[in-house]
C-alpha cells in the first residue's frame, strides 16, 4: 500500500476539463516534480495552484492543481489533483508522465479501496467496495469486453480452444512418447495454426483501434508538397465546421492545428512541418518531417496537384503511405488533368477543389466509410480497461514473434509449447477464465493412453 | 525396544523411508507384513519414464536407493523422448521383479541403525493428538518418536474381477483390515480409491513373429549419478507391440456388464491415466484400435506382461479378449487381471513436510495418500524419511519449491489441490519443467542431499568438481574467440561466416553448432566429460527459454515469500467467498503463493486475504 497511484478520474470522450487524480505518500513529491509554478511541496493543504505540467523542458498542459495532506483526503492519503485543459490527447500524456515519473497506474477501484482499507469508510459499506474491488477480476473484464466490438470474447474463446487442442496434443506426445498411434504435432501443424491465431489477434486489435479514436480522436496528417493546398484544404474543413482551434505551440508533441467533430469523434488536425511552414523551407525538409508523423497517424490525406504531373516527391509520399489508412485528394480538378492515374491503383482517390470547398462532402463520407464512423457507438465504452486488455493481446502477438524465432533456431516444439501455454493464459486471463486442471481434463479426454 | 522412526510398510515409499531415516542415524523398525514383498513391483515392471524418470533422478541426487536400485536390476533401459527437447527427456528402465527386491532386500539388512519385522499394525498408539508408537495385530506395542505409514494398496483392499470382490492386497496377499478405519476414528478422512493391472501371460505361448520388436537402447547408461553400468548392451530384453482389433472390442462390448467397473460393483475412484481396456473401449469407440506393450518381467521366469490390457472382467471373458489378439491366439495365463480398491486419506489434510494435521508425528507417504506410481511413492517415501527425522531433531522441514523438483511439485499438488484420482505424476503438472531435467537433477538437489547427510563427502566432492568443470567451460567459451580469419574453419562446420568476431559461447548458439564438433575441430580442449559438455551446451542453446522460464519462477516467489501464519483465523477475514473460506481453512497454506493454487479460492478472495495479511503487520 506503500506506492503511490495515479488515474484519469473524469469520463474519458469530449470533455473542457479532465482531472487526474494522484494518491500516495509521494504523491505531491511526484508532481511537484513534474509541475512548473509554486514548490508543491511547500503550500497548504486544500489548496489551489496556477502552473504547467512540464516535461523535457516542454509545458504539455496548463493546469490547476489542488492539493490536499494526509490524513484528510478521500483515501487519507497525499492526494493531488491535476485539472487538465488540453483535450484528451493532453490528459493522458499527463498521465504517462506521472507514470515515468514513479506513479502506478491505479486500478478499477483502487482509490476507494484505499480508502477502505484506511479507514475512511465505514465497514457498512464493504458491499460497495467489494463490488470495485471484483471490478478488477470479474467486472472490470466484462465491461472490457464490451468495449471490443465484433463479438472478441467468442473469436477469443475459440482461439484458445484450439490452442489447447495443440497444447495437450504436444503434452500426450512428451508423457506417451510410444503411442504410434497418437498423432505426432509437427513444426508445419503449428506455422499454419499460428499464422491463423496471428491474424485473429491482429483482427481484434484493428477492431480495437477503431473503438479507441472515439475517445482519442482521429489523428490525421495531411502531406504534400508545397502549394499542393494543404493548407487551403484544412482552412476549409476548420471553416465550415464548428471547429475547435486549440493552437497552443509547444503544449504538446504532436500540434493539433486544429479539429473538428463529425457526431462526437474528433477529427485532430496533426501539425507537420510541410503544413506550418510552406514557403521559408526547403521541400525535401518539409517533406521528410511529414514522414515522421505519418507514421502516428490513424488516417493519411495526400494532396496531389491535378495540374501538376506526378514529381518524384509526389512518388515518394504516395510510396510511404500505401500501408496506411489514407485517401488521396486530387486537388485544382478544375484545371486540366496532367496526373498519370495509373500510379494511383490500389488507392482511395477524391477529387476536390480547395478554393471552392468542393470535394469535401466527398472526402467526409469516405473517412466515415473508412472509419465505421456511424457504426461505432459511444456507450459502454471504457478506456483503461480495455487498453489493459489490448495490452496482453498484443503481448501474444510479441510471443507469436518469439515463437517464429524460435522456430528458425531449431528449438524443440516442446519448448514452444511453454509459450503457447503462455499465450493461452494470457487469453485467459482476459476473458476471465482460471486456469483449473482444464489442459489434463482435455488431454485425457482427447487421448487414449495409460496402462 | 522402542525405535525414534517406525515404518509401516515395505512397498517403494516404506524402503526409502526406512533408509533415509536409518542414515540420518535415527533408530528405525520397518514393520512389513511379508518381508518376501519388500520392495515388490505388483503392477509393470518398469521404472521411470517421462516425468517419472526425472522423479528417479531427483531421488538419486537426494541420496535416496531407486535410481541405484533400478541400476542393479536392468532388463533393458531406453532414454524417451530423444528427439524432443532436453527438457522432455526421461530415463525409462525394464527392471526385473526378482532382482529389484531382493537387491532392495540386501541394501534394507545392510544398514545400520535399521531393523526389519514381519507383523501387521491395527492401530496407533496416541496421546495427546500426538502418535507415540503402534499396536500390533497380536495386541503387542511398539513405541517411537514418529511413525510413518506407507500401505501401498493394502488398506481394507479388495481385489475384483467380474461381479466377485475378494479381500485383499495385490496377489491375494494378506490385506490389513482394521488401520484405516482406527485412522478414521481418530478423525482422519478416509476416501476409497481403486486401480488395476493387465494379466501376465506365458512368455512360450506367444507367437512373436508376428510382433513388432522394441529394444533398449544402445548406449550405456545409468539412473543414478553414482553408478556405473553394469549391464550388458546385448543383453537387453526387448519389449514387444501388439494391438487390439474390432474382434476383441466387439467381445468387450458385449460383456460389458460382467466386468466390475461397468456392472456397477466398484466404488473407488479410479486414474484417468490408466483407464481399463473396457473403458477405452467405451470413451474412445471410434477409435479402430488400442496399442498394447508385451513387457518381460524377469529374467528368471517367464511373465510376460500386457501393458494397456488392465481389465475387471471375469476370467473366461478375459482369456477371450486376450486370444483375439494378434500374436496371443494361443497364449497361456499365469495371472489374470484384476481390480483392486483400497482406503487411502485426502492428502489435503496432510502438511507438506508430509505430516499428517490431526495427528502430529505421523506421516504418509506413497499410494496411502492417494497417488499411483512405484516413482511417486519412492519420492514420498525419501521425503516423509527426511521430514519424519527433522522432526526428531527439531529442524524445520524440508520442503522443495515447484522450481525446484519434480518432487516439490508432487508434494504442493497433493497438499493443495489434493487428488480425488490416483495421482500420477506427468511432465504437464510441472510448469517450469524447462528447469526440471533430467540431466541438471544432481545441479538442483545435491547440495541439499549433502546438507541433509544423505550424500555422502565423497560423491559430494565429485559433484563439486562436475560444477567446477561446468564454469570452466563455460567461461572457456565466452573469453574465447572465433575471428573472420578462421571462416573456413566455419565452411567446415556446414555453419554461415562471420563479419566480425564472435565468442564460442555465441556461435554455439546456432543450431547446427555443437560443443563436440567444436572439440573435434580442435577450437576447444577434449578434456570435458560428456556430462559437463551437455549442461553447458543447454545452459547455452535454451539461454533464452530457460531465462523466461526463471522469470515465471520469480513471479510465482513473490507471492511465495508471503508467508500466512499457521495461527491465522479465516473467520476473521472479511469478504472471503464461503467456498474460499473452507477451502483455505482445510489447506492451510503456508504462503500467499500456495493459497492461488487452491481451486474454488479466486482472485477477489486472495486479494481481501493479502489485505488480512497486510494489516495484521
Amino acid at each position: 500500500m506503500q506506492d503511490t497511484i495515479c488515474a484519469i478520474s473524469t469520463a474519458l470522450g469530449v470533455s473542457a476539463i479532465s482531472i487526474v487524480r494522484v494518491s500516495g505518500n509521494d504523491a505531491i513529491k511526484i508532481v511537484n516534480k513534474v509541475f512548473f509554478g509554486k514548490n508543491l511541496e511547500n503550500v497548504k493543504s486544500h489548496t489551489i495552484h496556477y502552473g504547467y505540467i512540464v516535461y523535457n523542458n516542454e509545458k504539455i498542459d496548463e493546469v490547476l492543481v489542488s492539493v490536499m495532506k494526509a490524513p484528510r483526503t478521500f483515501t487519507k492519503e497525499n492526494i493531488v489533483e491535476i485539472n487538465c485543459h488540453g483535450g484528451i490527447a493532453t490528459t493522458k500524456k499527463v498521465l504517462e508522465i506521472l507514470l515515468c515519473n514513479g506513479c502506478r497506474l491505479a486500478e478499477a477501484g483502487e482509490f476507494t479501496k484505499r480508502a477502505f482499507l484506511n479507514g475512511r469508510i465505514d465497514l457498512t459499506e464493504a458491499d460497495a467496495i467489494m463490488d470495485l474491488i471484483n471490478s478488477k477480476t470479474e467486472a472490470a473484464r466484462k465491461m472490457a469486453m464490451k468495449g471490443l466490438e465484433g463479438n472478441a470474447k467468442k473469436l477469443i474463446s475459440s482461439l484458445r480452444k484450439d490452442l489447447i487442442n495443440i497444447i495437450s496434443n504436444i503434452e500426450v506426445n512428451i508423457d506417451y512418447p510410444e503411442y504410434n498411434d497418437i498423432y505426432e504435432v509437427t513444426v508445419q501443424d503449428l506455422k499454419s495454426k499460428l499464422s491463423i491465431f496471428r491474424n485473429s489477434l491482429v483482427k481484434i486489435i484493428s477492431e480495437y483501434e477503431n473503438t479507441r479514436i472515439i475517445s482519442e480522436g482521429i489523428k490525421t496528417v495531411i502531406v504534400g508538397r508545397p502549394n499542393v493546398g494543404k493548407s487551403s484544404l484544412l482552412n476549409r474543413f476548420l471553416d465550415t465546421d464548428k471547429a475547435i482551434v486549440t493552437d497552443i505551440p509547444g503544449t504538446t508533441r504532436d500540434i493539433v492545428e486544429g479539429s473538428i467533430s463529425f457526431n462526437g469523434i474528433l477529427l485532430d488536425f496533426i501539425d507537420t512541418a510541410g503544413i506550418r511552414e510552406t514557403n521559408d523551407l526547403v521541400e525535401k525538409i518539409g517533406v521528410e518531417k511529414s514522414f515522421e508523423k505519418i507514421d502516428e497517424a490513424d488516417l493519411v490525406l495526400v494532396i496531389l496537384n491535378n495540374n501538376e504531373e506526378l514529381t518524384e516527391v509526389d512518388l515518394d509520399i504516395l510510396d510511404k503511405t500505401k500501408d496506411k489508412t489514407s485517401i488521396v485528394v486530387i486537388n485544382k480538378d478544375d484545371l486540366n488533368s496532367r496526373i498519370d492515374i495509373s500510379k494511383l491503383q490500389n488507392r482511395d482517390v477524391i477529387y476536390a477543389n480547395t478554393l471552392l470547398s468542393s470535394g469535401l462532402d466527398d472526402l467526409k463520407n469516405r473517412i466515415t466509410k473508412l472509419f465505421n464512423l456511424d457504426q461505432i457507438k459511444k456507450q459502454d465504452y471504457n478506456y483503461i480497461t480495455n487498453a489493459r486488455e489490448i495490452a496482453k493481446i498484443k503481448e501474444c502477438l510479441k510471443i507469436l514473434d518469439d515463437i517464429d524465432m524460435s522456430l528458425l533456431n531449431d528449438i524443440p516444439l516442446d519448448m514452444l509449447e511453454i509459450d503457447l501455454r503462455n499465450i493461452w493464459n494470457i487469453l485467459g486471463e482476459i476473458i476471465g477464465e482460471k486456469y483449473s486442471d482444464e489442459l489434463l481434463d482435455e488431454l485425457f479426454s482427447k487421448f487414449c493412453v495409460g496402462k | 525396544m522402542n525405535y525414534e522412526v517406525i515404518v509401516v510398510g515395505g512397498g517403494h515409499a516404506g524402503c526409502e523411508a526406512s533408509l533415509a531415516a536409518s542414515r540420518m542415524k535415527h533408530s528405525t523398525l520397518l514393520i512389513t507384513g511379508n518381508i518376501n514383498n519388500i520392495a515388490d513391483m505388483p503392477c509393470n515392471p518398469s521404472i521411470g519414464g517421462p516425468a517419472k524418470g526425472i522423479l528417479v533422478r531427483e531421488i538419486d541426487a537426494l541420496g535416496g536407493e531407486m535410481g541405484i536400485n533400478t541400476d542393479k536390476s536392468l532388463l533393458q533401459l531406453k532414454m524417451l523422448n530423444t528427439k524432443k527437447g532436453p527438457a522432455v527427456q526421461a530415463l525409462r528402465a525394464q527392471a526385473d521383479k526378482i532382482t529389484y527386491p531382493k537387491e532392495m532386500l540386501t541394501t534394507l539388512n545392510k544398514q545400520e541403525n535399521l531393523w526389519i519385522k514381519e507383523a501387521f499394525v491395527d492401530d496407533l498408539i496416541v496421546a495427546n493428538n500426538k502418535v507415540i508408537g503402534v499396536i500390533l495385530e497380536n495386541g503387542e506395542k511398539i513405541y517411537s518418536k514418529v511413525v510413518i505409514l506407507t500401505t501401498g494398496t493394502y488398506l481394507k483392499a479388495d481385489i475384483l474381477v467380474g461381479d466377485k470382490r475378494t479381500p485383499g492386497g495385490p496377489h491375494g496377499e494378506k490385506e490389513s483390515k482394521n488401520l484405516s478405519n482406527n485412522l478414521r476414528k481418530y478423525g482422519i478422512t478416509i476416501q476409497r480409491l481403486k486401480t488395476g493391472t493387465p494379466p501376465r501371460l506365458l512368455k512360450s505361448s506367444i507367437d512373436y513373429s508376428k510382433l513388432t520388436r522394441e529394444d533398449g537402447d544402445s548406449v550405456l547408461r545409468s539412473f543414478s549419478y553414482d553408478f556405473s553400468p553394469i549391464y550388458q548392451l546385448d543383453e537387453q530384453i526387448p519389449c514387444y507391440l501388439t494391438y487390439t482389433n474390432q474382434y476383441t472390442h466387439e467381445i468387450i462390448t458385449d460383456n460389458l456388464k460382467k466386468s466390475s467397473m461397468y456392472g456397477g460393483y466398484v466404488h473407488g475412484i479410479g486414474p484417468r491415466y490408466c483407464p481399463s481396456i473396457e473403458d477405452k473401449v467405451v470413451r474412445f469407440a471410434d477409435k479402430e484400435r488400442h496399442q498394447l506393450f508385451l513387457e518381460p518381467e524377469s529374467r528368471y521366469y517367464d511373465d510376460i506382461y500386457l501393458q494397456g490390457f488392465s481389465t475387471s472382467m471375469p476370467h473366461d471373458v478375459q482369456e477371450k479378449m486376450v486370444h483375439s489378439l494378434v500374436g496371443l491366439e494361443k497364449a497361456v495365463f499365469l495371472k489374470y487381471a484384476y481390480a483392486i480398491e483400497y482406503d487411502a486419506i485426502d492428502p489435503l489434510e496432510m502438511k507438506k513436510n508430509l505430516e499428517n494435521k490431526i495427528l502430529e508425528n505421523l506421516f504418509t507417504a506413497g499410494q496411502i495418500n492417494g497417488t499411483s506410481g512405484y516413482e511417486e511413492a519412492a519420492g514420498q517415501g525419501l521425503l516423509a524419511g527426511i521430514n519424519a527425522s527433522l522432526k526428531i531433531e527439531n529442524k524445520p522441514p524440508f520442503i522443495l519449491g515447484r522450481n525446484e523438483a519434480y518432487l516439490g511439485v508432487l508434494i504442493d499438488d497433493l497438499t493443495t489441490r489434493g487428488t480425488k484420482e490416483p495421482y500420477r505424476m506427468l511432465t504437464s503438472r510441472a510448469e517450469y519443467r524447462l528447469l526440471l531435467r533430467h540431466d541438471n537433477a544432481d545441479i538442483r538437489l545435491r547440495e541439499y542431499g549433502h546438507q541433509l547427510g544423505l550424500i555422502n563427502d565423497e560423491k559430494y566432492h565429485k559433484f563439486k568438481e562436475k560444477l567446477k568443470k561446468i564454469d570452466e567451460l563455460k567461461n572457456y567459451l565466452c573469453t574465447t574467440k572465433i575471428v573472420t580469419s578462421e571462416n573456413n574453419l566455419l565452411n567446415q562446420l556446414n555453419t554461415s561466416r562471420i563479419m566480425n568476431g564472435i565468442s564460442l559461447y555465441e556461435l554455439i548458439k546456432r543450431p547446427e553448432i555443437t560443443i563436440n564438433q567444436l572439440i573435434e575441430v580442435g577450437k576447444v580442449p577434449n578434456i570435458y566429460s560428456d556430462e559437463v559438455i551437455e549442461q553447458v551446451e543447454i545452459s547455452i542453446k535454451y539461454e533464452g527459454y530457460i531465462r523466461k522460464e526463471e522469470k515465471e519462477v520469480e513471479k510465482m516467489q513473490a507471492m511465495e515469500n508471503i508467508k500466512i501464519p499457521n495461527d491465522i483465523n479465516y473467520d476473521l477475514v472479511i469478504n472471503l467467498a464461503s467456498e474460499a473460506r473452507d477451502k483455505l481453512k482445510k489447506v492451510m497454506p503456508l504462503t500467499l503463493g500456495q493459497a492461488t493454487r487452491i481451486s474454488g479460492v479466486n482472485p477477489s478472495d486472495i486479494t481481501m486475504l493479502s489485505i488480512y495479511l497486510k494489516k495484521g503487520k
